[in-house]
C-alpha cells in the first residue's frame, strides 16, 4: 500500500518563523449569548442563593443534577424541584499541571466529578477541588462546597469556589 | 425509489425572532414531543435511528451533536449529525431506511439564531481563508454580485424580484407559524436601503429561532402508524464549485442538479406538470426566481414575470412558498429546508388553514445552504 | 438492490504530519486522488461524495465541508458531511455504506480530512467549546481533564497501574514504525519512556497521548456489481453500528463505554457475529489515549471488563498475537488528524484483509476485522466490521 500514501509536505517551525512559506491569519469573531432556559436559569439563581437544586422524574424517580425539564431516560417532563446538599463524594479527579495551550502550571488544578448528596446515585457535576494536598486526593473522598461570599455571587457555577474535604 | 418511505409525524416549535424563555434543548424537546405524538411513537422504544442537522459555529459549540440526544429521546441510540442543509439531513434518514435495516427514523433541525451576536462574521468565516476572506467583504456581497449577474443574463427586473418579497411576506400573514408576515409593496422593497446593490435590505430574509422534527417510516410501517402518510417520492442534492472565482454567477446549477436527481428518483418526467406547488429557498428574493427556473418549473428568465403576474401567488396556477418562505417565516439557519418541507407536509395533509391550496397532491421542497455555498437539496412529496 | 452488499474497493491517504504545507483542500485531494488511483477509477466513476471532518475550529473555516468540497471531488455531485466528533472517521465509512446500500448510488468516494495545525496557538482551543456553555465552561476546563477523569475512574475500578496501560502506547508506536504515513513510529520506545514522560493531567502523561496532526484519508466504496468488476479482492462491509450516549457525562459511569458496547452489538448483529472473540481476527479500536484502546476493547466485548490490560501485557494484542490490535500503529503511532485517523483505521483493515499491509501484515490470513472510533463528549461509538 506504500504507493497509496501521498508524500505530503512537512513544515518545521523554522519554515514559518523565517517566512519560507506564506500563510494568512484570521481571528474569528464568534460571540454568543445562550438562552439558559427554564431548568438551568433556576439552577443558577439558586447558586446565587447558596443552594444546589435538582429535578425529579415522575417515572424513574431519579433526582437529576444538573436539573433538566425532561428526563432523557423516560422522555417525559420532570415534575419537581428538589433541594440538594452542598456535600458529595468524589467519583473521579485529576491533577492537571498544564493549561490548555500547554503552559506549565505552578500549582496543579484539581478538577473532579462530584456525586451530589440528595441526588440519585451517579449524579455528578464537574467542579474543582481545593484546600487539599493534591497527593492526598482519592476517589470516594467526601467533600463540601466552599461558597463565595453572598455579595460576590453572580448566578454562575463559579459561585462555588471549589469543594474541600469534609471532616465527618 | 426502491422502498416506500413516508413522513408520519411532524413537530415544530419556536418560529419567532427570539425565544428567550427556552434553551435550545427545551426548544427541540417541544418540537420532538409534538412529532412523536403526531406519529404515535415512543422514541425510547420505536425509533431506530436519529439524524440531527446543524453547524458548530451556529451553535457556539464544538461538536454540537454532543448536546442533541437527550431532548430527542435518543440516548444510547444510533444518532448522527449532518453538518449541512436540513433536506440533506432528511436525505440521510431516507437513505438509512432504504437500506432495509431501519424502519423508523427521525430527522431534526433547529435554529437559535437569536443567540448568535456576530452572525455576519460567522458567515464571513465560511469563505476561503486564503483567497476571499482577506478582502474583508461582507458575505452578502456574494448575493449582490450573483443577483446582478442573474438580472443581466435573464433580463429579469428588480421589480420582479421585489414582487417575491411582497408575495411571500403577504402569504406569511395567513401562517400562524410565520413571524415575519407583512403587507409590503414592491415600491417599499425597491426603496429600502441597499445591502449590496442591487440587493435591498427587504430582499434578505431575517432570522428566526425554531426547531422542526419529522418522523419517517418505511412503507409498511407508515401505513400502520398513519392514516395519512406523506410519501417521500424522491430526493436529490448536489454542489456546484465552492470557488467564487469559477462559479456560474447567473445560474443556480446546483439547484438544477439536485432537482434532476429528485425527479429521477421520483420517476417524474415533467416537474411543471406533475407537481402542484413548491416551497423553494428564498433566502434572498432573487433566489426564489433563480431556483424556480433551475428546477424546471418555468423557462430561464421567465420566473420574474410569472411572479409579477401572480402565477406563483397563493391562488395562482403554481403557488410558491405558500408558507411565506424564509422571507415570511424567518431563516432558520440549517433547519430552513426542513421548514420548507414542513409546509409541504401541512399542505398535502390539508392542514394549512387559511392558506390551504386546493387539490394539493404533489409538492416539492428545495433548500439552499446560503452564501457562500453552492449546495442545494430537493425532496418531492405526495399524498 | 435492497440488502445488496457494499464493498471497499480502494483506499489512499496522505502522510500524517505535524504541520502540512498543503491547504485542507489540497490534503483532501491528495488522499482522494490516491484512493481513486488504487482502484483504477476516475472521478467520473463516482456517483456521490461523503465528507467526514471534525470541528470547523481546527481548519478555521465555518461550514468546512463546503470549502473542502472541491478538493474531495464533489463539484457537480451529491455531497453530504456527516459528523459525530471523534467518531466521524469510522462513521464516514458507515455513511458511505448507507449511500450505496440505499440503492441510490453505485460508487461513492469517502474523504476525511483534518488540518489541526491551522488552529493557533494550539488546536486544543477547538476543544474549549465542547463543554456545556453554561454549567461547565465558566470553570475553564481543558480537554485533558475529561480524559484524566475517565482514565482515573477506569484505573480505580479495576485496580490498574500506569504500567499496565503504558504497554499500549509502546505497542502502537512500535507498530507505527512500519507504517509509511506514520508520524510517531519508534521501534525502540519502552514502557519506562512512557512512565517517565512529563505528567500533563495526572494520570495522563505526554506519551499516553496521541499527537496533533494534519492529514487526510479516502476510501472508494461500491455496490456488489461494481465491486466485482473493478477488483478481484473486494473487502465487504459486513456490519455497521453507532450509538450516542447522554450529554450529561458527569452522570455516566466513566469506567465502562456502554455506547461502544451498543454500537458493537448493532454491528455484530448485522454481521451475524455471536462470538466476537472468535469471529473477529484483527481490530483497530480508537486509541487517542493508551487507556482508550483497552477501554474500547472491553466495550467491543473482545475482552471482559477490566481484563484487556492483562491480555495486552501477555502479548495477545501484539501484531503476532492471538488478536492483533492496532497493527497500523493507531493514533498513538501514525498520528491523530481526528476524522482522518478514524478512516485510517478502516483503511488499515482493508489493507490487512487484502494482504497488502507490507511490513505491518499480520500473520494467518485474517478474514474479518473491525475498526472503531469514539468521540463527542466521551459519548459516541462507531463500529465497522469488514470481511473477505
Amino acid at each position: 500500500m506504500d504507493e497509496f500514501v501521498y508524500d505530503s509536505v512537512y513544515l518545521s517551525s523554522r519554515d514559518l518563523r523565517e517566512g519560507r512559506v506564506l500563510f494568512e491569519t484570521w481571528q474569528p469573531n464568534a460571540q454568543y449569548a445562550w438562552d439558559a432556559g427554564v431548568a438551568i436559569s433556576r439552577y443558577l439563581q439558586e447558586f446565587k442563593a447558596g443552594k444546589l437544586i435538582g429535578r425529579s422524574c415522575p417515572e424513574c424517580s431519579r433526582v437529576l443534577v444538573p436539573p433538566r425539564m425532561f428526563c432523557e431516560s423516560c422522555f417525559c417532563p420532570t415534575d419537581d424541584w428538589v433541594t440538594l446538599e452542598d456535600t458529595g463524594t468524589v467519583l473521579t479527579f485529576s491533577r492537571c499541571t498544564i493549561t490548555w495551550d500547554l503552559v506549565q502550571l505552578e500549582e496543579p488544578q484539581m478538577p473532579a466529578v462530584i456525586e451530589i448528596d440528595g441526588a440519585s446515585p451517579g449524579m455528578g457535576i464537574m467542579h474543582m477541588l481545593g484546600e487539599v494536598d493534591p497527593e492526598a486526593l482519592a476517589i470516594g473522598m467526601r467533600v463540601r462546597a466552599v461558597w463565595k461570599p453572598a455579595d460576590e455571587r453572580t448566578g454562575s457555577v463559579t459561585d462555588i469556589a471549589y469543594f474541600k474535604p469534609l471532616k465527618e | 425509489m426502491i422502498r416506500d418511505v413516508a413522513i408520519v409525524g411532524a413537530g415544530w416549535s419556536g418560529f419567532r425572532s427570539i425565544t428567550p424563555e427556552l434553551s435550545h434543548k427545551e426548544l427541540m424537546y417541544d418540537a420532538a414531543v409534538r412529532a412523536y405524538e403526531d406519529a404515535g411513537v415512543d422514541p425510547r422504544r420505536d425509533i431506530d435511528t436519529f439524524v440531527t442537522v446543524g453547524e458548530d459555529y451556529h451553535e457556539g459549540i464544538s461538536i454540537f451533536d454532543e448536546y442533541v440526544p437527550d431532548q430527542l429521546g435518543a440516548v444510547q441510540r444510533p444518532v448522527q449529525s449532518i453538518a449541512g442543509e436540513g433536506i440533506q439531513g432528511l436525505a440521510a434518514a431516507v437513505m438509512q431506511i432504504l437500506t432495509g435495516r431501519f424502519d423508523i427514523a427521525v430527522v431534526e433541525g433547529h435554529s437559535k439564531a437569536s443567540n448568535i451576536l456576530t452572525l455576519p462574521y460567522i458567515l464571513a468565516f465560511a469563505m476561503d481563508p486564503v483567497f476571499n476572506r482577506p478582502l474583508g467583504v461582507h458575505p452578502y456581497a456574494i448575493a449582490g454580485m450573483e443577483m446582478l449577474r442573474y438580472l443581466a443574463e435573464t433580463a429579469t427586473t428588480p421589480e420582479e424580484c421585489a414582487a417575491v418579497v411582497a408575495k411571500n411576506r403577504s402569504n406569511a400573514l395567513f401562517n400562524p407559524l410565520a413571524g415575519h408576515g407583512a403587507s409590503i409593496s414592491i415600491d417599499d422593497v425597491l426603496t429600502a436601503e441597499p445591502i449590496a446593490e442591487p440587493l435591498s435590505r427587504l430582499e434578505c430574509a431575517g432570522h428566526s429561532d425554531g426547531s422542526v422534527v419529522f418522523v419517517l417510516a418505511a412503507g409498511e410501517t407508515a401505513r400502520v402508524l398513519s392514516d395519512h402518510p406523506i410519501w417521500i417520492r424522491g430526493v436529490g442534492w448536489a454542489n456546484d464549485t465552492f470557488w467564487l472565482e469559477s462559479r456560474p454567477w447567473g445560474d443556480a446549477r446546483y439547484a438544477r442538479a439536485a432537482g434532476e436527481m429528485a425527479f429521477r428518483t421520483a420517476g417524474i418526467k415533467s416537474p411543471a406538470k406533475e407537481i402542484d406547488f413548491a416551497e423553494i429557498d428564498d433566502t434572498f428574493a432573487y433566489k426564489e426566481l433563480q431556483h424556480l427556473e433551475a428546477l424546471g418549473f418555468c423557462s430561464r428568465g421567465s420566473a420574474g414575470e410569472w411572479t409579477l403576474e401572480g402565477g406563483t401567488a397563493l391562488g395562482g396556477e403554481f403557488p410558491v412558498n405558500p408558507s411565506g418562505g424564509a422571507l415570511g417565516e424567518g431563516h432558520l439557519l440549517d433547519a430552513t429546508g426542513l421548514a420548507r418541507v414542513l409546509e409541504v407536509v401541512l399542505q398535502l395533509r390539508g392542514q394549512a388553514g387559511q392558506r390551504q391550496i386546493d387539490a394539493a397532491e404533489v409538492g416539492l421542497a428545495f433548500g439552499w445552504r446560503g452564501v457562500p455555498t453552492t449546495a442545494g437539496a430537493a425532496v418531492v412529496l405526495s399524498n | 438492490m435492497i440488502g445488496d452488499r457494499v464493498a471497499v474497493v480502494g483506499a489512499g491517504m496522505t502522510k500524517f504530519v505535524r504541520r502540512a504545507q498543503e491547504t485542507p483542500k489540497e490534503l483532501a485531494w491528495e488522499a482522494a486522488h490516491l484512493a481513486l488511483r488504487s482502484c483504477e477509477m476516475t472521478i467520473d466513476d463516482i456517483d456521490a461524495i461523503v465528507i467526514g471532518t471534525a470541528p470547523d475550529a481546527f481548519d478555521g473555516v465555518h461550514m468546512k465541508s463546503e470549502y473542502l468540497s472541491d478538493g474531495c471531488g464533489a463539484w457537480g455531485k451529491p455531497v453530504i458531511r456527516g459528523y459525530v466528533g471523534g467518531g466521524t472517521g469510522v462513521f464516514a465509512a458507515i455513511q458511505g455504506w448507507y449511500h450505496v446500500a440505499s440503492g441510490l448510488f453505485d460508487t461513492v468516494l469517502v474523504v476525511c480530512e483534518e488540518k489541526m495545525s491551522s488552529c493557533r496557538p494550539h488546536p486544543q482551543a477547538a476543544f474549549l467549546t465542547i463543554f456545556d456553555h453554561t454549567t461547565e465552561r465558566p470553570l475553564k476546563p481543558n480537554l485533558l481533564w475529561i480524559f484524566a477523569l475517565e482514565m482515573n475512574a477506569y484505573m480505580n475500578r479495576y485496580g490498574l497501574s500506569k504500567r499496565d496501560i503504558a504497554t499500549v502506547s509502546v505497542k502502537n508506536k512500535r507498530n507505527a514504525a512500519d507504517h509509511p504515513a506514520a508520524m510517531l513510529g519508534d521501534p525502540d520506545i519502552t514502557v519506562e519512556d512512557v512512565l517517565n514522560s512529563p505528567v500533563l493531567a495526572w494520570p495522563v502523561q505526554r506519551l499516553d497521548v496521541s499527537p496533533v496532526t494534519d492529514g487526510a484519508v479516502a476510501l472508494v466504496m461500491s455496490a456488489n456489481h461494481v465491486a466485482r468488476r473493478v477488483t478481484d479482492r473486494p473487502v465487504w462491509v459486513e456490519g455497521v453500528g453507532w450509538n450516542l450516549d447522554t450529554a450529561y457525562w458527569t452522570n455516566r459511569d466513566l469506567a465502562y463505554p456502554v455506547y461502544v458496547e451498543e454500537a458493537a452489538r448493532m454491528a455484530y448483529d448485522m454481521a451475524g457475529i455471536s462470538e466476537p472473540r472468535k469471529q473477529i481476527h484483527i481490530a483497530e479500536p480508537y486509541d487517542p489515549f493508551d487507556y482508550k484502546e483497552l477501554h474500547h476493547l472491553e466495550g467491543l466485548m473482545l475482552f471482559d471488563r477490566g481484563e484487556a490490560p492483562r491480555a495486552a501485557a501477555d502479548g495477545v494484542t501484539q501484531r503476532d498475537g492471538d488478536l492483533p490490535v492496532c497493527p497500523s500503529g493507531g493514533l498513538l503511532g501514525v498520528g491523530n488528524p481526528i476524522a482522518a485517523a478514524g478512516l485510517m483505521k478502516v483503511a488499515e483493515i482493508f489493507w490487512q484483509l487484502r494482504g497488502e499491509a507490507g511490513a505491518r501484515q499480520v500473520p494467518g490470513n485474517p478474514k474479518r476485522g473491525l475498526a472503531q472510533a469514539w468521540g463527542d463528549l466521551m459519548q459516541v461509538g462507531t463500529v465497522v466490521v469488514l470481511g473477505v
